[in-house]
């Protein structure tokens, strides 16, 4: 079974290892990892998809804690959230199939974001499972694929929730210290990429 | 070069060296004791040394500096620490770290690193200790500046004394070392820890407990090493005695409640004494209070204690249902717990299950070493149990790996939390002489007792030289079978008798004991055993007694790998029998 984890974790070197090496200590395959920058400096936010038997999600999140790099884990598998992966996808294509993979690309709401005398790349975002249906699409229609690049999932859980930590540190934060807002930084190039229609029937 | 107080920042900050800040931290921290080994890229910090009211005992081997540490902090429930340079001196320490990592052992080893331009580079005696100890430790750091050193040791003295201890490694830069900064102690104090947010024993789980426990008519207590850590001994008595628990004990749990008590049942386990597991077996309720139902204590999982429901009581949230599924989990300190518990059960008058469990025990008693007659034999299991009787069960024992160890668990009866010192987890050979080291540095009115076998004790026999060097009266009783004997016993049930590379040649422990200006005796039949641990315990310093035991002896009974926890290989009633050939002289 897929189990989905969000953990804060310190922003410094060998944290990524620590999480890692407690999968590999448990024995337990890691489908996807994605890292980066949270709404806090020095903390980072990980989303984890592991493949675990159904009753491992408790021991691994507990274990998770037990990581000093580690400030929160959710284990939102069961729970309301939006999921995204972002994927670029190098076809090739000459001038004649060019117009059949736009066409595709425009069902699928991806995006061309290069255009070469013998190539194209499509960028989508969304879903696994939408990505992975452009995927079928473009071997069925013939499209030698070249090249895939996924980013992995990442998760948030939908509504109000905030992470325990962030409750924990708002509370324990200097007043002059502000939050900083849930943006992306300036300068965050992908911030359109990233804002894919949460409601898309793929 | 004397340090001058040079900032006016704070009234108590000071500018030191990184290696000083080093020493000043440890000394606020409370320590007075390291164990360690120098080297070069840790020569900073020991020429720092003299101005700090530390001492420092210089071991044979950094693994020795390890198990000294460990030994230290499970005879004082203090922090141990242990030193050692980059390179070989940090891999040296990996055993040691692993041991207290499986056993939970508060303990912070400091390494020496190459200096901060040079990681990576394969410079002389580099070596990636932080990842090579990243599975073995509860948290590791490699610090390369001096302003962070101060900080950094105090985290990690208090991860490794917070919640479920264990081992923290700090690898210091050789430029950290050497670099100023400006230190003062409150100000690195580490940040509150983090509350575990998995950490809560919910009010609607202590009322399922108490529920569980009013209404079980076979309830079992079994106590581990957490009761140890988190103080519990009293409550659990009270609770024990309230309604009339028995109370089972894992390895490092001995001494938890005092073996003397009416209501201990002993060990548990694959070594357990057989009214033990039976009880557990026939229970409706397991209390598991600080215990991680380890395999040596279970037995096969798919027939553990069938009929009963579970309550675990654990301050690691990683542990529940890992091995046994827990009805009830509360999480926390076991202490706390049982004071919220206690309160809320009222008396049992009931105490036939008591009288059921001493039934089992009667059984047993005719293979008790006490009721049997002698055959001249001498048997590992008389030396401890003469022992127990010469210590008057008052000594801390520091036990090594193998058979002796198990008879050690089974005949010396601890009455005192503290008073086993043995390796659990990880089942270290060549534990018990330096952690006996450590143990009489933090208790050194107490009396000391190693038992080792004449395997393990050769793998550290080295640090003979380190108790003398330091004039530490410690008594060494060698188990000598001739044999790595608890392997001799596996091919003997198991693998048909083939003692492939299990007998073992050893130098006479006596003259080696000599060679470091150690007295010591042979002894090779029971009637010598008294005469030679009184002298032991008479002499002023150390003392040997090279034990030549019954070489095929086995620990029995014994659960096999893989059997039901009451299916166990019984001590054969005809045949090779020591209890049976041999007792107590009158
Ligand atoms: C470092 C290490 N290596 C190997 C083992 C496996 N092992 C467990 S018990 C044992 C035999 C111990 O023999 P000895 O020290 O003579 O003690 P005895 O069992 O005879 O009492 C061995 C080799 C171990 N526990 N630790």
């Amino acid at each position: 079974m897929l189990h989905t984890f969000v953990a804060l974790v310190e922003d410094k070197p060998g944290v990524l290892t620590r999480v890692a090496s407690l999968f590999r200590r448990l024995n337990i395959n890691i489908i996807s990892l994605t890292v980066g920058r949270s709404e806090r400096p020095g903390v980072s936010r990980m989303s984890i998809v592991a493949e675990a038997p159904a009753g491992a999600g408790h021991r691994i999140k507990a274990s998770l804690f037990k990581l000093e790099s580690v400030f929160d884990v959710d284990d939102v598998g069961q729970l309301q959230c939006v999921t995204r992966e972002l994927a670029l996808i190098k076809v090739a294509a000459t001038p004649q199939s060019r117009a059949q993979i736009f066409q595709l690309s425009e069902i699928f709401r991806a995006r061309i974001v290069d255009l070469a005398p013998e190539s194209m790349m499509l960028e989508i975002t969304g879903a696994a499972s939408k990505i992975e249906g452009l995927i079928q699409v473009l071997n069925e229609g013939d499209n030698q694929i070249l090249e895939i690049a996924r980013t992995g999932r990442m998760v948030m859980r939908r509504g109000q929730h905030t992470s325990h930590v962030l409750e924990a540190f708002q509370l324990s934060q200097p007043e002059d210290e502000p939050i900083i807002p849930l943006t992306a930084e300036k300068g965050s190039e992908n911030l359109d990429v990233i804002s894919g229609d949460p409601n898309h029937p793929m | 070069m004397p340090s001058q107080p040079v900032s006016s920042a704070a009234p108590h900050t000071k500018q030191l060296t990184g290696a000083e800040i080093v020493w000043a931290t440890l000394t606020g921290e409370g320590v007075r004791t390291v164990f360690g080994y120098p080297g070069g890229a840790i020569l900073p910090i020991y020429d720092a040394l003299r101005k700090y009211p530390i001492h420092h005992v210089l071991v044979r081997h950094e693994q020795g500096a390890a198990h000294m540490a460990d030994g230290y902090a499970r005879a004082s429930g203090e922090v141990g620490v242990a030193v050692a340079t980059s390179g070989p001196g940090a891999t040296n320490l990996v055993t040691g770290i692993a041991t207290a990592m499986l056993d939970s052992v508060p303990m912070v080893c400091i390494t020496g690193q190459i200096s901060s331009k040079l990681l990576g580079t394969d410079a002389f005696q580099e070596v990636d200790i932080t990842g090579i100890t990243l599975p073995i430790t509860k948290h590791n750091f490699i610090v390369t500046k001096s302003e962070d050193i101060g900080p950094v040791l105090r985290r990690a003295f208090s991860i490794a004394r917070t919640g479920r201890p264990g081992p923290v490694l700090v690898d210091i830069t050789k430029d950290a070392q050497q670099g100023l900064a400006d230190f003062n102690f409150e100000a690195c104090a580490p940040q509150p820890h983090r509350p575990h947010p998995m950490l809560s024993a919910e009010n609607e789980a202590v009322s399922e407990a108490i529920d569980l426990i009013l209404n079980a008519q076979r309830p079992i207590l079994l106590v581990g090493h957490g009761a140890l850590e988190s103080g519990a001994t009293d409550q659990l008595i009270t609770l024990a005695e309230r309604l009339h628990i028995p109370v089972a004990s894992t390895l490092l749990g001995l001494g938890a409640i005092p073996a003397s008590h009416d209501l201990s049942l002993g060990m548990m386990g694959m070594h357990g004494e057989a009214w033990v597991n039976q009880a557990i077996q026939q229970s409706d309720l397991l209390i598991a209070c600080g215990m991680r139902f380890d395999d040596r204590v279970t037995g096969a999982l798919t027939s553990y204690a069938p009929n009963a429901k579970k309550i675990h009581i654990e301050i690691d949230p990683s542990e529940i249902s890992k091995n046994v599924k827990a009805d009830v989990a509360l999480i926390g300190d076991l202490k706390e717990i049982l004071e919220t518990i206690l309160p809320r059960l009222a008396p049992r008058k009931d105490q036939s299950w008591v009288k059921a469990v001493n039934a089992l025990k009667g059984v047993a008693a005719v293979r008790d070493i006490k009721n049997l007659p002698d055959s001249g034999h001498l048997y590992a299991a008389h030396v401890i149990h003469d022992l127990w009787r010469a210590t008057a069960g008052k000594a801390i024992v520091v036990t090594d790996v193998g058979q002796h160890q198990m008879w050690e668990a089974q005949y010396y009866k601890h009455d005192a939390p503290r008073s086993l010192i043995t390796s659990g987890g990880l089942g270290t050979m060549g534990f018990a002489l330096p952690a006996a080291i450590g143990a009489k540095m933090a208790r050194p009115d107490d009396e000391i007792w190693v038992i080792a076998g004449d395997g393990g004790f050769q793998m550290t026999a080295s640090e003979l030289s380190t108790l003398v060097q330091e004039k530490l009266k410690i008594n060494i009783a060698v188990i000598n079978n001739g044999f790595l004997g608890m392997v001799r016993q596996w091919q003997e049930f198991m693998y048909e008798s083939n003692y492939a590379c299990s007998p073992i040649l050893s130098p006479d422990f006596v003259k080696l004991a000599d060679a470091h200006g150690v007295p010591g005796a042979t002894v090779r039949t029971r009637g010598e055993v008294a005469a030679a641990v009184k002298a032991a315990r008479e002499a002023d310093g150390p003392f040997l007694i090279n034990f030549l035991v019954e070489k095929e002896d086995a620990v029995y009974p014994m659960v096999g790998p893989g059997a039901a926890l009451d299916e166990m290989i019984r001590r054969p009633a005809n045949g090779h029998n020591p209890l049976l050939e041999t007792s107590e002289e009158p």
